[in-house]
């Protein structure tokens, strides 16, 4: 496979953007919180992601978050094929606005948590997960 | 999907009014993703539990929307306020559109 001169420039630049940038998402994980919280900033604090930091298995790969006083949480893997995770919803019933589940990962990669708070603000948390073996068949 | 779905979950059997409550639940269910192939390169069609919710007499505690992300067996963990004796109702909804139901009691200690 041989490249031209334009695209080997292209993907230095593609890689000293991610480079320069680590907690970029990628597109599609973005228009995916975009969708979520409208264009709102998203503030760092608020919102706490648990992850482990190697996955042996990417099949089952425990994940918790907890954000006091969220209405919503929205966790997105960045780098699988398609970002979406879960959605959980707080209800009145809720005593802490906290859930553990188990999530696929197919490959290392950022998981990132955004919340809803009680304010209507937004707040964003990630975590990186090395994954030794991916979940996604293939 | 309709075979070998059977949902699991721990409550306790009773609590302090007011007291918050752990609540684990599981699901057997295969979550196929949508993007795994068969041996002759056929994609196997997506079927997974797409929402699942907990109500402790009729106020929601929680309501969850899954994606194919979530594992096989669909785990979910949380906490839910007891202010009186009363049921929890679980609900799973299936791609397909079955729903898979279950209910614990729980009493003030």
């Amino acid at each position: 496979m041989e490249f031209s001169r334009r695209e080997t420039l292209a993907m230095g630049l593609g890689a000293a953007v991610l480079t320069a940038l680590p907690f970029r998402v990628i597109a599609a994980a973005e228009d995916k919180i975009a969708e979520f919280t409208g264009g709102a900033d998203l503030a760092d604090t608020g919102v706490e992601l648990t992850a482990p930091e190697i996955a042996e298995n990417g099949n089952t790969v425990p994940i918790s978050v907890n954000a006091p006083g969220a209405t919503a949480i929205l966790v997105l893997a960045t780098g699988n094929p398609t970002p979406g995770v879960a959605t959980f919803n707080f209800g009145p019933g809720a005593a802490s606005q906290s859930a553990s589940t188990r999530i696929r990962l197919a490959g290392t990669q950022d998981v990132v948590a955004v919340a809803k708070l009680a304010d209507g603000s937004f707040a964003k948390a990630s975590a990186a997960v090395k994954v030794t073996i991916g979940g996604c068949g293939g | 999907m309709a075979s070998g779905v059977k949902p699991r979950v721990k409550v306790p059997k009773k609590a302090a009014a007011g007291e918050a409550v752990t609540i684990k639940t599981l699901i057997s269910h295969k979550m196929e993703s949508g993007q795994r192939k068969d041996k002759e390169g056929n994609v196997i069609p997506r079927s997974i539990i797409n929402r699942f919710t907990c109500e402790f007499n009729g106020a929601m505690v929680i309501d969850v929307t899954m994606e194919p992300a979530i594992s096989t067996n669909p785990y979910v963990e949380f906490e839910a306020t007891v202010p009186e004796a009363g049921d929890f109702k679980f609900t799973w909804y299936d791609d397909d559109g079955s729903v898979y139901d279950e209910s614990k009691s729980i009493k003030i200690a």
